[in-house]
């Protein structure tokens, strides 16, 4: 099993835990990555300048897996949907299609519509399965409770995405339940995290986090986990910097799927880069199971953060 | 005479040129880093922090910068061995030329007082040198213009940089063959080494010398006499053998002779190996006098650059020597391309015809920028889109083998242009997503104040609604109505039968008390204008800008409305229309 790794820009600038971390989960799981080198922007933030532009980038990128003859994986949420918007438009559209390959043939480069793109989730669910990842688990959780995080760009438009159920999704739930963690019910988990707005209108994208950090606390989570770059950044970087701006503390860090995977995994938490997250995520190895403990001990994870 | 007065007046213009050079690395700025400090300060706190820097254990990091980045150039081969080693030839093979060529009389002959350029081990190592700055020149145009990189730019530097090393290196080949193969040249060595002999002397060794050292002779010539070979060949033991090696060490000097030789006796009678002498020393003296000003003034700012970024950093050092570096930095680009190469959203280029798109090429317009060369309207509007067209994935720091800074250089430039005032509608998309992790570094009203104006700008243009305003109704728009020249999924806006489900589950609407207060139009309104064809209303929405693109809306709208499509779609008209009010602007030409 071999996927082209569709890092996206964030990723390797300020996002690299996600992929260290994915890429030990899946070598963990004999899942094959292949580096290209070339790959551009998805597409995703072009798409609010001009719509010919975000496909000409996304069709780049699929023309290039093509290329290599693979399937590609996204760690991002916001790439995946452009890119399967992108992918879905340019299989409709002859001639776009024939506009857009009429630029890229001047790199050698033509797409055909032959490149299936997936998400990190939708690889481990399908492809792997969860079976073989129940094998892998070393280290289960108790009692640890985990808000899940589906992201918006994966779930919508559900036609063009595929990705899930868009009202009652269930793959990233049996995907942390099966870590030996307990994905909580909460009423805000298929809300947008913010981040699309985030640098554009600061106040209301605070206030989109701010109300699913809320629910998710108030529904009993220990953690935030999410499996997007701008998800997870706006739970971690943002709402650090909410902590001095806004002053409120939610206590709910963030923590990116293939860590708290690889930790159940018992991946050493240091290839996951734990301590590359702004908020501490030091108290969650207390929840894996000890079989001996009898007393109930209180967990709470600590944003230590709140001090400086 | 005319050597010497033509040398002192080269090295005069490049002293000077050195020093302007580098009194601009104090006086220019290109963010908002030392602004208000004095070219003195500025210099005092370069001394201050040079000499802190090598007081502490600072230093060992530049002693290894410098042995594996400067000299090695680790940083290129890891990208690239090919341009690697086109680096390294021209780099070590002029270095090497320079030192045992160019400055034997001050350098070489001190150090090995037998030298003689006629004989080995320099005779030969010239013609190696040289072969090495040839081979670099050979690949260098292969990658520039055999491989065609995509969107790699040639400009007039690079092509200045590769011709004035072309000149020097073929006229000295060729005066090498030419002095090879030159009759007069011969005699003269005669003259000047020989002991007084006899003519069948002198005959034979003419005829060694024609037989094994190149000499064309308008006298000797095949077949030769064995005999006569054989004591010209004594002779030459005895006077020539001390100070000059075989020829054909000097391997390119004497193949190209021996390309020559047919037309030898002209090119001597012509004095044509004087001519190469006049062109090559001042193709050398034209290089040096113009080095402070060209492309090739990297040969000083890259080392420096990369030394400077291998213990300076945004967070700890000193705003001005910040500047200071950022100036240096852009001396120390050799636009080698490598970041127009790796940049993430380059290919935005091949659609929006706006060069500053291109990293190296923004490199360019901050030139003009520092300088304070007058920038018009356009080109710092232009400069201002490049800019923003970036999603700070930091490839073309990663990889710039002369180690700018380049992500931060971007972030100084985007704020100093955003301070000049002009509205900059990217500003209202991811593109400013970075700018939003960064803005506590930011001064909070000099963050704010730019994404009130792309927002105000655009309104202006859109005539938002607002209470106290009356809204100019356009006539409806019948171009508009039928597709607002939206893509085909995205006009299907004329179905929507006004249910409001899009507007019940917009979180962006959700969080207002009094959502049209803030957003203008609901989607739902949106769509309504749309169907309409009310053009001004459907683009001065603030809901436009708010929209998360979280697809609530279309997922849950009954009748298949693309309204989050819709919404993108209207924005990028929006833009286009505002664009297009920018004078001489060329607007996207997808």
């Amino acid at each position: 099993m071999k996927f082209a790794l569709f890092l996206g820009c964030n990723i390797p600038a300020r996002l690299n835990q996600y992929e260290t971390s994915t890429r030990a989960v899946l070598g963990n799981l004999g899942v094959e990555l292949a580096n290209i080198k070339q790959f551009n922007c998805c597409g995703y933030p072009l798409r609010n300048l001009d719509y010919k532009t975000f496909v000409l980038a996304a069709a780049r990128n699929l023309a290039l897996v093509e290329k290599n003859d693979l399937s590609l994986l996204s760690l991002c949420k916001c790439c995946y949907g452009s890119l399967k918007k992108a992918d879905h438009l340019l299989k409709e559209d002859i001639s776009l299609r024939e506009e857009i390959n009429g630029i890229l043939r001047k790199e050698y480069l033509e797409y055909k519509g032959d490149v299936e793109v997936k998400h990190l989730l939708s690889v481990l669910y399908h492809d792997v399965g969860i079976g073989v990842i129940k094998e892998k688990i070393e280290k289960p959780f108790s009692a640890l409770k985990i808000a899940t995080h589906y992201g918006c760009h994966a779930l919508r438009p559900s036609q063009i995405v595929a990705f899930d159920d868009p009202v009652a999704p269930s793959i990233f739930d049996q995907l942390v339940e099966v870590t030996g963690a307990e994905s909580i019910f909460w009423p805000k988990q298929l809300e947008c995290c913010g981040a699309p707005i985030w640098g554009v209108n600061d106040d209301l994208s605070m206030d989109l986090t701010e109300k699913k950090l809320t629910d998710g606390k108030q529904s009993g989570a220990d953690y935030l986990c999410a499996a997007c770059t701008y998800c997870h950044i706006q739970f971690d970087t943002v709402q650090k910097i909410m902590l001095t701006s806004r002053g409120d503390n939610h206590n709910l860090p963030a923590i990116l799927y293939p860590q708290l995977l690889g930790l159940s995994m018992g991946i050493h938490g240091e290839i996951l880069g734990l301590n590359m997250n702004h908020l501490p995520l030091s108290g969650i190895e207390d929840f894996f199971f000890v079989p001996e403990v009898v007393e109930e001990v209180v967990r709470e994870p600590v944003v230590k953060a709140a001090k400086t | 005479m005319f050597f010497n007065i033509s040398l002192y007046l080269a090295l005069a213009v490049f002293g000077l040129g050195l020093l302007y050079k580098i009194s601009t690395w104090f006086r220019y700025r290109i963010g908002s880093e030392g602004r208000g400090l004095s070219a003195t300060e500025r210099t005092s706190a370069a001394i201050k922090g040079i000499t802190s820097t090598l007081l502490s254990g600072k230093v060992f990091t530049l002693f290894r910068v410098f042995i594996v980045d400067v000299l090695l150039q680790i940083r290129l081969l890891r990208q690239d061995s090919l341009r690697w080693l086109m680096h390294i030839c021209l780099y070590l093979g002029f270095m090497l030329l320079l030192l045992m060529h160019g400055l034997d009389k001050f350098i070489t002959s001190i150090i090995f007082p037998e030298y003689y350029s006629t004989i080995n081990p320099f005779m030969f190592l010239r013609d190696l040198f040289g072969f090495l700055v040839i081979a670099g020149i050979a690949v260098a145009l292969y990658r520039r213009f055999i491989m065609k990189l995509p969107r790699l730019r040639t400009g007039a530097q690079d092509y200045y940089g590769l011709i004035i090393l072309a000149v020097i290196m073929i006229s000295g080949v060729l005066l090498e063959a030419t002095k090879i193969t030159s009759y007069s040249s011969y005699q003269e060595m005669v003259e000047e080494y020989t002991v007084a002999a006899d003519e069948e002397e002198f005959r034979a060794l003419e005829t060694y010398w024609v037989k094994e050292f190149g000499v064309v002779s308008p006298v000797v010539k095949p077949p030769f006499d064995e005999e006569l070979l054989k004591s010209g060949r004594e002779a030459h033991d005895m006077t020539c053998a001390q100070c000059h090696s075989k020829v054909q060490w000097a391997f390119m000097g004497y193949s190209t002779a021996k390309i020559i030789s047919p037309i030898a006796l002209g090119l001597n009678r012509a004095n044509i190996a004087e001519v190469l002498w006049y062109i090559h020393f001042l193709a050398c003296w034209l290089g040096l006098a113009y080095l402070p000003f060209s492309k090739m003034f990297h040969i000083f700012a890259s080392p420096l650059s990369l030394l400077a970024n291998s213990v300076m950093d945004k967070a700890s050092s000193s705003p001005a020597n910040i500047a200071t570096k950022q100036i240096i930095e852009l001396d120390a680009c050799t636009h080698c391309g490598s970041c127009t190469v790796h940049c993430s959203v380059g290919i935005a280029f091949e659609s929006i015809p706006n060069l500053n798109i291109l990293p190296s090429e923004k490199i360019s317009s901050i030139k003009n920028l520092a300088s304070d060369n007058h920038l018009t309207e356009q080109q710092l509007r232009h400069l201002q889109e490049g800019i923003f067209l970036c999603t700070n994935c930091e490839r073309c720091t990663v990889a710039c083998p002369v180690g700018i800074n380049l992500q931060d250089m971007w972030f100084s430039v985007r704020e100093a242009l955003l301070d000049r005032g002009y509205p900059e509608f990217l500003m209202l998309s991811p593109f400013s997503y970075y700018r939003g992790l960064m803005r506590q570094s930011l001064v909070e009203d000099g963050y704010r104040e730019p994404l009130a104006r792309a927002r105000e700008a655009i309104a202006a243009e859109c005539h938002l609604m607002s209470p106290d305003k009356l809204i100019p109704l356009s006539p409806a728009d019948r171009a508009f109505r039928s597709g607002l020249s939206l893509s085909a999924q995205a006009s299907n806006f004329s179905v929507c039968f006004g249910c409001q489900s899009c507007t019940t589950v917009c979180p962006v609407v959700a969080n207002y008390d009094n959502p049209e207060e803030v957003l203008g139009m609901l989607p739902h309104q949106i769509m309504h204008a749309c169907g309409l064809g009310v053009r001004d209303l459907a683009l001065g929405s603030n809901m436009l800008w708010d929209c998360l693109t979280c697809y609530q809306c279309q997922e849950h709208c009954p009748q298949g409305v693309c309204i989050t499509d819709v919404l993108y779609e209207l924005k990028n008209v929006a833009v286009k229309q505002v664009r297009e009010k920018i004078p001489g602007e060329m607007g996207i030409s997808l």
